[in-house]
């Protein structure tokens, strides 16, 4: 588990716990973490938001295209940029740190985007040729995500001595993480700040991106009725691959606030988990629905963390996929329900 | 007249052979009486078993005894075949079939582990030593069967895809409760000394010969439990056939198809679905108590959310549906491992490499044979063998016009 006891409130390591106080006391503190955690899974989950909506597919491998992503910052901070991994952090001045953390991201999404592009080529687009059936894309998709874990694990180090392997990546730290400012009583930290303020500008982005221009109204078309949209003059392909493009840039963007976030945790197998997360996340929130991914991302990290102040620590992950369920039992559909071709609002 | 059937008949017999190769095999074991049937399954099976004994150098694992690599083999065949009922029969996609799979192991190993609160095994426990680990295993079975049916009533009503994102979930759950819990499962230091039959214990073997301290030689424990599991297999095999021909299989025949389709005509969807399940997560328990017996030792490591993906790389392997197939597949998934441990290429242990090429694997797979290797063919249940006859000729005749 790469997910450590980020926060300054309760982290005991005992069996499970009732500590309602802990909740209480910390609320606020819990919450703007949550939110930290939450924009990062949302970033995610509107990639396999976005492809299940078209495609009715479970893209499976995007937790790879972020994983590539991890390690595409990563790349860039170390041979492009020439900062060393080292236990310190380095500090520039907030203007030059911004600087170097746009680009660092925007070399992620460039990995990530590329990897997600190729995914599609190289794994869907010949079984859509055959019109293969639902459970096959699922595991191709199951297999991708072998193949580009174990790339990484194995094949990488060979190509660039220094990468991937066993263990997890040196960290290379930009930015210390220090109280800015406090609010209800929680300390809202730099790394906060930088997590939240930029996924609100890309969601924000994404959302004009899907709802008020032309490929977005072809997206949501073929979302709805591919074959109707394809009858209009929209080319199906090429919806496709925009939407694949989308996901994985977002899922680059996601895997550099990550890298802030937790810096050791570059490593071949950590997106796996995170995947599996903003997967709930996007089924939480209505999966095919932007906005519900959105949504679902931030309730999740937010939950997620009320529940670890509840019941400790170690029970994070089952609170999470405890939620997925309750959700589903109550309103399969997601909170704002299915159908990226119908969430106009 | 003579000429006429002569000329009918070959085209049909070079057509089947080209279009379906399999379909000779088919129609031949389908004619075969079954007496025969018997007698070559028999035989089938005791050289199998025979295999540890008098293993060809071309199939020897180096490094791993042959004997371990079969019991190993025989487990995940026995789940393969749980998870074909789920996946290839009903057609619900399962990705956390390893979380039955641990469950049966707990099962056995908190009931029998010292390390465990809840060992009864023992002065004041009620299950005597030598008759421990099989009085465990219907009750691992029990307990793992209610797990199936405790998941199952919630999410067995959601749509496939869902259905596969939850029953992950539950799989990393049960593995998170084993390892959080630690009071009950010694979290992630496992449970050890878990009991095991007790059988011909002798001045040499004292702890019986399916203990691990019978170690030496071909006749070692894992042979020992390869030949045990080997009949589990073949006993599963045959009840799962026989429900495969019973109504409960058509039902999942059905279903898999079309589910829609299926409740219109009647078919409780969510009553079938819901046995598909627990039949499945019964067998996939069986098979986790006979490796808390062989290993005696479970740790929640053992239960990664990844051996659930390897489980079910087995079954899509060999063929969804095709009971033998997904063997082949459960062989394939441990032997090939087993069998690249020690070779190296490129500086890189080609047996740390099974990931990779498992995922290739099934990329490829899909791409051009997406039934698996030995695809099932399904057969017209309703009618049986003489509206197969009448399609398959009607088939040749459009093939030799």
């Amino acid at each position: 588990m790469i997910h450590q006891c980020a926060d300054q409130v309760v982290c005991q390591a005992a069996n499970i716990n009732f500590n309602v106080d802990g909740l209480l006391n910390g609320f606020w503190q819990l919450t703007v973490d949550g939110l930290s955690w939450g924009a990062i899974y949302a970033l995610v989950a509107v990639g396999y938001t976005l492809v299940f909506g078209v495609l009715r597919l479970i893209n499976f491998a995007h937790s790879e295209i972020f994983m590539l992503g991890m390690f595409g910052a990563y790349f860039c901070l170390d041979y492009i940029l020439g900062f060393s991994p080292s236990g310190n952090a380095y500090n520039k001045g907030v203007g030059l740190t911004i600087l170097y953390l746009a680009i660092a991201m925007l070399f992620a999404m460039l990995v990530s985007g590329s990897a997600a592009l190729g995914l599609e080529a190289v794994a869907y687009r010949p079984l859509r040729r055959r019109n293969a059936r639902p459970l096959t894309f699922l595991i191709t998709a199951i297999g991708m995500s072998f193949v580009l874990q174990e790339f990484v694990h194995f094949i990488l180090p060979r190509i660039i001595p220094g990468y991937g392997g066993s263990n997890a990546q040196q960290p290379i730290i930009l930015v210390q993480p220090k109280t800015q400012f406090t609010i209800f009583g929680a300390s809202v930290s730099n790394v906060t700040i930088v997590i939240i303020a930029s996924a609100m500008v890309l969601a924000l982005l994404t959302d004009i991106a899907i709802n008020r221009t032309k490929f977005g109204r072809g997206i949501r078309a073929v979302a709805q009725d591919s074959t109707t949209a394809t009858l209009m003059g929209v080319s199906r392909e090429r919806i496709i691959m925009t939407t694949f493009l989308i996901g994985g840039l977002l899922a680059g963007a996601a895997a550099l606030l990550y890298t802030l976030k937790v810096p050791q945790g570059i490593i071949y197998s950590g997106g796996f988990l995170l995947g599996i997360k903003a997967f709930s996340a996007a089924v939480l929130g209505g999966i095919g629905n932007l906005r519900g991914a959105l949504l679902g991302g931030l309730l999740l990290g937010v939950m997620e963390n009320y529940g670890q102040a509840v019941f400790g620590t170690q029970w994070r992950d089952v609170v999470a996929f405890v939620l997925l369920v309750l959700v589903l039992l109550i309103r399969p559909t997601g909170i704002l329900g299915e159908s990226l071709g119908k969430a106009r609002a | 007249m003579s000429g006429q059937e002569n000329s009918t008949d070959a085209p049909e017999k070079r057509t089947s052979v080209l279009l379906a190769p399999g379909d000779v095999i088919r129609t031949g074991w389908a004619d075969l009486g079954r007496i025969p049937k018997w007698g070559f399954g028999i035989l089938l099976f005791g050289l199998l078993a025979m295999l540890p004994l008098r293993t060809p150098p071309f199939l020897d694992t180096p490094g791993i005894s042959f004997g371990a690599t079969m019991a190993q083999f025989v487990m995940v065949a026995i789940i393969a075949i749980g998870l074909n009922v789920v996946v290839g029969q009903a057609g619900l996609l399962d990705l956390g079939y390893v979380g039955f799979y641990a469950v049966g192991a707990y099962t056995v190993a908190l009931l029998t582990s010292p390390s465990s609160p809840w060992n009864q095994m023992g002065v004041n426990g009620f299950l005597h030593s030598d008759w421990a680990w099989l009085s465990c295993v219907p009750l691992a079975m029990a307990v793992t069967a209610l797990a199936g049916l405790i998941l199952g009533i919630p999410t067995l009503r959601l749509r496939g895809d869902y259905l596969a994102i939850v029953t992950l979930g539950f799989g990393e759950i049960i593995r998170l409760l084993a390892d959080n819990l630690s009071d009950i499962t010694n979290g992630s230091r496992g449970l050890d000394r878990i009991a095991y039959p007790r059988l011909l214990e002798n001045q040499q073997r004292p702890n019986g010969v399916f203990s691990n301290g019978n170690a030496a030689g071909d006749m070692n424990y894992g042979t020992w439990w390869f030949w045990l599991g080997l009949i589990l297999m073949v006993v599963i095999l045959l009840l799962v056939g026989n429900l495969e021909r019973s109504r409960v299989g058509r039902a999942w025949v059905a279903i898999r198809e079309d589910e829609d389709a299926a409740e219109v005509m009647g078919v409780n969807t969510f009553k079938f679905k819901l046995w598909a399940f627990v039949i499945g997560a019964c067998i996939g328990g069986l098979s986790g108590a006979l490796y808390a017996g062989q290993v005696q030792y479970v740790a929640p490591t053992n239960f990664n959310i990844i051996n659930s993906m390897l489980f079910l790389v087995a079954v899509v392997l060999g063929g969804q549906g095709n009971k033998l197939g997904v063997i082949f597949g459960a062989f394939i998934i441990v032997y090939l491992p087993n069998r690249l441990l020690g070779v190296t290429a490129f500086g890189v242990n080609l047996g740390d490499l099974k990931y990779l090429f498992f995922g290739l694997a099934l990329v490829v797979l899909m791409i051009f044979r997406p039934q698996g290797l030995f695809p099932v063919r399904q057969q017209l249940l309703a009618y049986g063998k003489t509206a197969r006859n009448l399609l398959r000729s009607a088939d040749d005749e459009k093939a030799a016009a």
